[in-house]
């Protein structure tokens, strides 16, 4: 199975998706925003970083990269597709999931190990997790404050389409302490905390950020 | 040559952190006037003769898909002399 991961200008960590792809199982495939092309993918990764340096807004100008064009039409398709931090943002950007991240609640950046709750499996990438289980991953972000009006925050809950929460104090003003969602199908999953990063305890917190990557492979088998 | 501006601004039930940076540093300066402060973002486009109706029918359509994102912001468009 292959996953494809997106570089944009400006993408920090791309590297480290496709090596979390590799170490679930899968074979990492880069691409290239300026190719309208997905090279044969079964899923794709949009990954961390600046893209476009932020300019606009996160993930703003991204959206319509000739790669995005392929991508919103193959998720609209059922693809499975991650958005982390960028990522995320570029999703929201892209309208393929609801609302849109603001800068962090005291302006601060953050950077540190995270304490998540899973609150959804039922998702192409959050099926290796127990819901209730809790996970420590890193988050880093300046504009992680996830926003949208009052309908679409009852929609999300309604539907248990809130797939991630922080634990603990609110680290970045996310209504309902929201770190991650999905689309009503569950094949689009964007996420601010970075999974990738905490994939073994030699370059990681913790190893908790695999089964995002082992899920997308069972999904694909299924 | 004719400007067009478009004024983007969070929409008021979203927070903007940054309004409330400056509103906190105002008084610190001893500038006691403001109640509150919001910062937005302001596009100059500039354009050759006087712009036609399509023309800003065509600036608003970019506003709305590029310039301003309407799930939490809002926009106007205007021409400056």
């Amino acid at each position: 199975m292959k996953v494809g991961v997106v570089t944009f200008p400006g993408t920090l960590d791309d590297r480290d998706a496709a090596r979390a792809a590799t170490h679930a199982g899968t074979t990492a495939v880069s691409l290239w925003h300026g190719d309208a092309d997905l090279k044969g993918v079964d899923a794709v990764i949009l990954p961390g970083g600046f893209s476009y340096g932020d300019y606009l807004r996160c993930g703003a100008i991204s959206r319509f990269a000739p790669v995005m064009e392929k991508i919103i039409d193959a998720a609209n398709g059922g693809m499975p597709l991650l958005g982390i931090c960028n990522g995320f943002q570029v999703l929201c950007e892209a309208h393929l999931l609801p609302g849109a991240l603001t800068r962090n609640h005291e302006l601060h950046f953050l950077c540190r190990d995270q304490k998540l709750e899973i609150t959804s499996n039922t998702t192409a990438w959050t099926s290796s997790y127990q819901v209730g289980q809790e996970i420590v991953i890193p988050l880093k972000n300046g504009e992680g404050s996830f926003q949208c009006d009052d309908a679409t925050l009852a929609k999300l809950e309604g539907e248990g389409r809130i797939i991630a929460r922080y634990v603990g104090e609110n680290p970045n003003g996310s209504r309902n302490k929201i770190a991650g969602i999905t689309n009503e199908r569950g094949n689009v999953v964007g996420l601010m905390p970075h999974p990738e990063h905490a994939i073994d305890t030699l370059t990681g917190p913790t190893a908790d950020g695999l089964g995002f990557f082992t899920s997308v492979l069972s999904a694909m088998v299924k | 040559m004719a400007k067009i501006v478009v004024d983007v601004m969070l929409k008021p039930e979203i927070l903007d952190p940054q309004g409330v940076a400056v509103s906190a540093a105002l008084p610190r300066l001893g500038f006691n006037f403001a109640k509150s402060v919001r910062q937005g973002k302001r596009f100059e486009i500039e354009v050759d003769g006087e712009p036609t109706p399509a023309q800003l029918a065509e600036v608003e359509k970019a506003a709305e898909t590029l310039l301003a994102n309407p799930v939490i912001e809002t926009f106007t468009v205007r021409v400056e002399k």
